[in-house]
């Protein structure tokens, strides 16, 4: 596929694999081994043997707001597996199997969501950014890091991801534009889950498609069939060939569906109707792969059994581990807003010590 | 070596001595490149330095200091311009969500060496949106330096310690005085401790804090008041956040009453929390309230109506007899 072939107003999905498993565009097939699509596949399982968990351990009471990735986890792990070790990733915070892919320790991710600073410390070496809240502000930061990639003169590409809903924000815009004017190396991904929140595709925007957006900065724009591993994989790859090219973003817009809930603290039932979701879970991303990989027997039965049960042993010791000791120390709330603390916050973290010492 | 300045020929040195001296910083913004800004506080640089390290940007506040986040993730010392401080409300989500955030955030794992620098205050005789003061909704967002020099030496040696600090720097340049005075300042690069105040003049009777353009003021009025016999103490706080508070403290000890002059609207404001810490730390010192002399609780009004607005010599000279009667 020629990215700059494609039309997105035309609003054709890109697609190599059906929801049958069968390969639809064999020429667009890309070339992995055996192992590399068994690592892509558990990379998948693993996704959701969290996600999974994390719902689970909620409604115990034990896990705090967590926003799910069911559904979505080609959009995720196929775009993060076009990445070198050095490209940079830019996370909305549905990027669950992204994170992973670049080597984003579970024990991270859990403290984060757990409600500890440390889960957004990322190990040396380990080139992703924190979760941002704010929606679609990390397009910003996703453009200064590729102008500073071209200031530097290195090579390194950054895949920067947002929700349907953060196509509406202004800073969507304002960083495909500058990514546009100064050339930057990024790949915008929007994974187009149908919902920001319970706010549907249809009443977010206009627009026919959300990759059609790219065409008002003159980039290449395509929309992506985000349930295929494939097709992910390959768009992305040939994105991120364009950038380290030197020319320029491209928007791609993975056309998924959140299976779950926004996060744990919402309702979709009010939004959506069952119907969809059962639509939808036909296109389930992971069945799709597994029926192909099973076909191809690089698959067996026995072996996605016992992964699948040793994925759920390994999430659940995690947890167990981040829940045992992820209680803030006192001294942390205070220490990292400058380098060195000013007398102001050294007396407020001494006064309430003070306090504490005193209540005993 | 030494040359004569003004604040804003400082402000174009200490960008110039920082360019030379560090390949990492990077210095952008809207019109900063080829005109030099629009207060010629650039000019030069990209003659200098080229178009990759001093360059103009599409007109986005919000992406000029998003992508100077990106930057310094990626080992750049961006130094950004807005262009007026009225103009820096698109990019305020920036600077809250992520600028004053990413090293708590990460718990020290990202950490943001960048400068944002406005213009700011009125006098002028400028446009709406154009002359206020909004160091207070700055000040108060943890994790971020706000800073305002008040002389040429100051705003040099000030800003090269910006640049050099590892934190993120809210750098305000007072407009109004940009071109008011020049002074012998030394050619090579510099630096002034940030958050630490300095005392203008030494006193006896009254401890004035004040900031950026008003300084001057404070200072005629200081001249009023001594035919009267009355001494002030004047601190100029160069640094708004982290403050200086041992400064404040020592002089109003030392006199016993203790007035704030700002430019900026008087409630929730950088007074009211100046006032607040004399009474948590010098009460049983004080002989007089302390009290602010400030702009209105209304929004700056136009060139008609700014002479009104911006405590005048006059204004300050009187509430310093009143608090010294007190």
């Amino acid at each position: 596929m020629r990215f700059e072939d494609y039309n997105p107003l035309e609003g054709k999905h890109y697609n190599i694999l059906d929801i049958n498993g069968e390969i639809i565009r064999e020429e667009e097939l890309p070339s992995l081994s055996d192992d590399e699509l068994l690592y892509l596949y558990k990379t998948m399982l693993y996704t959701r043997t969290i996600d999974e968990k994390a719902l689970s351990y909620q409604r115990q009471g034990r896990m705090l707001t967590y926003a799910p990735n069911t559904g979505q986890e080609a959009t995720q792990v196929g775009s993060a597996y076009a990445m070198e070790k050095d490209d940079w990733l830019v996370p909305s915070f549905r990027e669950l199997g992204a994170w992973l892919v670049k080597g984003v320790p579970l024990k991270n991710i859990y403290l984060y969501w757990y409600g500890n600073e440390w889960g957004s410390h990322m190990p040396e070496g380990v080139k992703v950014l924190p979760v941002s809240v704010p929606i679609a502000s990390q397009f910003q930061h996703a453009a200064g890091i590729g102008m500073a990639n071209n200031i530097k003169g290195e090579n390194n590409v950054v895949v920067a991801y947002v929700g349907d809903g953060g196509t509406s924000q202004g800073d969507f815009h304002e960083a495909l534009n500058f990514a546009a004017v100064f050339k930057a190396p990024v790949v915008f991904i929007i994974q187009n889950n149908q919902y920001a929140i319970s706010v549907s595709r249809k009443e977010q925007t206009t627009s026919k498609t959300l990759a059609q957006k790219s065409i008002s900065y003159d980039m290449p724009g395509i929309v992506v069939d985000g349930n295929d591993i494939f097709a992910m994989y390959s768009a992305t790859k040939n994105a991120i060939d364009r950038a380290r090219n030197g020319e320029g973003p491209s928007l791609i817009e993975a056309f998924t569906y959140r299976l779950g809930a926004h996060t744990t603290s919402d309702d979709p039932t009010i939004y959506r109707d069952d119907s969809e979701v059962e639509e939808w879970k036909e296109k389930d991303p992971i069945l799709r792969f597994k029926k192909y990989l099973l076909a191809k027997n690089i698959l067996t039965e026995e072996w996605d059994e016992k992964t699948k049960k040793e994925l759920e042993v390994e999430v659940m010791s995690t947890f167990e581990e981040i829940e045992d000791k992820s209680d803030t120390a006192i001294e942390d709330i205070f220490k990292y807003h400058y380098a060195s603390m000013p007398p102001v916050l050294e007396e407020q973290l001494n006064e309430y010590k003070a306090f504490l010492e005193g209540g005993k | 070596m030494s040359n004569k300045l003004n604040i804003v020929q400082a402000v174009n040195q200490a960008l110039m001595n920082e360019m030379e001296n560090d390949k990492t910083v990077i210095v952008y913004g809207e019109d900063v490149g080829l005109e030099g800004g629009v207060f010629r506080a650039t000019v030069g640089l990209q003659e200098k330095f080229g178009k990759e390290r001093a360059f103009d940007t599409p007109l986005a506040e919000s992406a000029i200091v998003g992508t100077g986040v990106g930057m310094a993730i990626n080992g750049l010392k961006p130094v950004v311009e807005m262009q007026f401080m009225g103009f820096s409300y698109p990019a305020f989500n920036q600077i809250i969500s992520h600028v004053s955030r990413m090293r708590n955030r990460t718990r020290g794992g990202i950490t943001l060496p960048m400068v944002i620098r406005a213009p700011y205050g009125g006098g002028i005789r400028a446009l709406e949106h154009h002359s206020e003061s909004t160091e207070a909704i700055y000040a108060h967002i943890p994790g971020l330096k706000v800073v305002i020099p008040s002389t040429p030496y100051d705003a040099k040696g000030l800003l090269i310690a910006a640049i050099r600090d590892p934190d993120p720097v809210l750098f305000l340049e007072p407009k109004r005085i940009y071109r008011a005075f020049k002074q012998d300042i030394p050619e090579e690069a510099y630096v002034l401790p940030i958050g630490k105040a300095k005392i203008v003049e030494e006193g006896k009777d009254v401890t004035i804090i004040t900031w950026g353009a008003m300084v001057r003021d404070v200072q005629k009025a200081s001249e009023m008041v001594k035919s009267k016999g009355i001494i002030p103490e004047i601190i100029d706080l160069r640094t708004i956040s982290p403050m200086d508070r041992d400064t404040i403290i020592e002089s109003v000890k030392k006199t016993g009453r203790a007035i704030v002059v700002h430019e900026a609207p008087k409630s929730f404001g950088v007074g009211a929390e100046i006032v607040s810490i004399i009474n948590e730390k010098a009460f049983l010192y004080l002989e007089a309230p302390p009290t602010r002399v400030t702009g209105f609780d209304t929004i700056f009004p136009l060139p008609r109506g700014e002479k009104h607005y911006i405590p005048s010599p006059e204004r300050i000279a009187k509430t310093i007899e009143d608090v010294v009667k007190f």
